[in-house]
């Protein structure tokens, strides 16, 4: 270390290092700018703080917003609502995130290389698209006055009744999850694909001599080998429980759904920006942030011990 | 492969042993993966042919499998329509402008960050990380937007996403790999940081740069959420963002179809109406995508492996 530092050094008022964090401090300054001043915006949490007044001028009510969460009846049960909503979605994702393993597993078992690639490259193509394209979509094959689907039945069926399947609130944890899946499974496959392309070909090899068939070497020699990074990808799904993010959420929305589609980040937006509760909004959004870090914390924890010292971040 | 490998007695073994069920299996395989496929790319084909075909077909929903009455008129009075013009300028402007600034502003930070000289390095790597982990919310944020005076500021769609923690750490395990020597020669020549970043670790970068390059273009095209927090005036907005607003406000929607001055007469088969905008710009705001994607496709697999040694 010694050694390179003294070739490294070319000016003697300023060691290397520094002027390197020098050159760094304009990015470094933008990354505070963005994403640590605007945790200073938390105090907002902690005044009545009504818009056009300024923040000074607001009066200052301590924790009330953050015990009011659950202490006022009637946004008791919208947090609540939103909670439900949040850990209802995520628990869906959760138990079913093997289905991306289990897609490249069986995937794998094609022999052309070419149907194989062509199957990869059309099922990631819709992650690469937004939600508001996705929602188009959906309202292109799913709304009620023109969507393909109501036209279809129509034309075979003139008694058909058109069902307006974007605005209908039942089963909507499910679609929503069956939206994710459309535009995700192929793109979460890839990592599996990518693992079992390196995977010791030997060893498929010596199950076949030993007269294993096709699902025994599946379950012996493919399973095991992923289930390493379908564990750490679980653990890191456990650590963002509460973060659903609201691009999906926000797209597809409406008067109808939204008791059942609000997410906490949705609810947040909804009530502090489009709404004007901004003080009670942050102090939502503050609380998620606080619970989701500790649960970060504890994944990462367990993740250190699973594999062996080697943690997520 | 495998036939090649194994003595022949032994393959001649494994081949007879493919049993009838085998078959059976194979072909259920290749069916299921072929439905999902067609319902991954069937509907960008369906709004396709529906933005190109006759729109009074359209409207009674006959278009399914081809195309009829082909035309593209829908193209050209689409992109009349007020502000639609000033939106593709707006999406290309942000796109090309928010990658070249994030691929340098990440580079030159991943570089920083991979030399072990760099003063307190530990802490202001982990500086870095912790953005990945902890936000404010959205209000906080806005609130910091509006303080900065960046609220309708074309730069909102720029400065905030010009260093990402994320790549920058894909950006850094790359550069490490880069044998040191190479550099330790140059700083024998008297080259100072500038020189040796753009001179030797950057062409040396490419692969990884052109990654995280592809990856931030893509976000960037697709962003809308920015738009919609940030931008009230109309002078910002960008195809997603009028995408959303044609979805959800069907009335505006007919309003600008009379101001944009599309008389009555025109036959119906040729004139817009909501359903055909709705098409025609889906179908416009993800041609870009649907064009660079199997170029890109190879950048995409070697971005997730990376980020999943990572991890």
């Amino acid at each position: 270390m010694k050694k390179k530092n003294t070739i490294l050094t070319h000016d003697k008022n300023l060691t290397p290092g520094f002027r390197l964090f020098l050159m760094t401090l304009p990015f470094l300054a933008l990354v505070f700018i963005f994403s640590y001043l605007p945790l200073w915006g938390w105090r907002y949490a902690f005044y009545d703080y009504r818009p056009p007044k300024a923040l000074s001028d607001c009066t200052f009510v301590g924790f009330k917003h953050i015990t009011s969460m659950v202490g006022n009846p009637a946004l008791a049960k919208n947090v609540f609502r939103v909670l439900k909503n949040t850990l209802g979605m995520s628990l869906l994702g959760m138990a079913t995130s093997w289905i991306p393993m289990l897609f490249a597993m069986f995937l794998a078992e094609i022999k052309s290389v070419r149907y194989r690639k062509f199957v990869q490259i059309t099922t990631t193509i819709p992650n690469f698209i937004s939600w508001i394209i996705v929602y188009s979509i959906a309202f292109a094959v799913f709304s009620s006055s023109d969507g393909l689907i109501n036209n279809v039945m129509a034309a075979f069926n003139p008694e058909w009744k058109r069902i307006n399947f974007l605005a209908d609130a039942n089963h909507m944890w499910l679609k929503m999850w069956a939206w994710g899946q459309w535009k995700g499974l192929g793109y979460s496959a890839i990592l599996y694909i990518s693992s079992i392309a390196g995977i010791d070909q030997e060893m498929y090899e010596a199950a076949s001599i030993d007269g294993a068939g096709r699902f025994q070497k599946m379950r012996y020699i493919t399973f095991p080998c992923l289930l390493p990074t379908f564990i750490t990808l679980l653990i890191i799904n456990v650590g963002n429980f509460l973060n659903r993010g609201m691009d999906q959420y926000f797209a597809f929305q409406n008067a109808l759904n939204k008791e059942y589609i609000e997410v906490i980040d949705l609810y947040v937006y909804n009530q502090g920006i489009v709404g004007n509760a901004m003080s009670f909004s942050t102090a939502v959004g503050m609380t998620k942030s606080l619970i989701s870090l500790v649960l970060l914390f504890i994944a990462n924890t367990v993740s250190k011990v699973f594999r062996d010292g080697e943690s997520i971040f | 492969m495998l036939s090649k490998r194994i003595p022949l007695r032994v393959s001649a073994r494994l081949k007879s042993r493919r049993t009838a069920g085998d078959t059976v299996i194979d072909t259920l395989i290749c069916l299921f993966f072929g439905i999902f496929a067609i319902i991954c790319i069937y509907p960008f084909y369906y709004i396709f042919i529906n933005s190109i075909s006759a729109n009074d077909l359209v409207e009674r929903g006959s278009i399914v499998f081809l195309p009829q009455g082909v035309h593209l008129n829908n193209y050209i009075k689409v992109l009349e329509l007020k502000g639609l013009g000033m939106a593709v300028v707006n999406s290309l402007l942000r796109t090309v402008l928010g990658t070249v600034v994030h691929v340098i502003s990440t580079a030159f930070v991943g570089y920083a960050m991979s030399r072990q000289e760099f003063w307190h390095r530990k802490f202001w790597y982990r500086f870095m990380i912790i953005t990945m982990y902890l936000s404010a919310g959205v209000v906080p944020v806005y609130l910091n937007m509006k303080m900065l005076g960046l609220l309708n500021n074309f730069m909102v769609y720029i400065l905030p996403g010009a260093v990402s923690a994320y790549n920058m750490i894909l950006v850094k395990t790359y550069m490490e790999s880069i044998a040191v020597s190479l550099e330790e020669s140059a700083v024998l020549d008297g080259a100072g940081y500038a020189v040796r970043f753009t001179k030797i670790i950057l062409p040396l970068s490419k692969p990884i740069l052109a990654t995280v390059a592809v990856f931030k273009a893509v976000n960037e095209w697709n962003a809308y959420m920015d738009t919609i927090l940030y931008m009230s005036s109309g002078k910002f907005q960008t195809l997603q963002s009028m995408l959303w607003r044609y979805l959800n406000q069907a009335t505006e929607l007919s309003k600008m179809l009379m101001s944009g001055g599309i008389s009555d007469s025109a036959a119906a088969s040729f004139e817009l109406n909501p359903i055909s905008v709705r098409h025609t710009l889906t179908f416009i705001t993800v041609l870009p995508i649907l064009c660079v994607y199997p170029y890109f496709q190879r950048f995409f697999v070697k971005g997730i492996m990376i980020g999943a040694v990572k991890g």
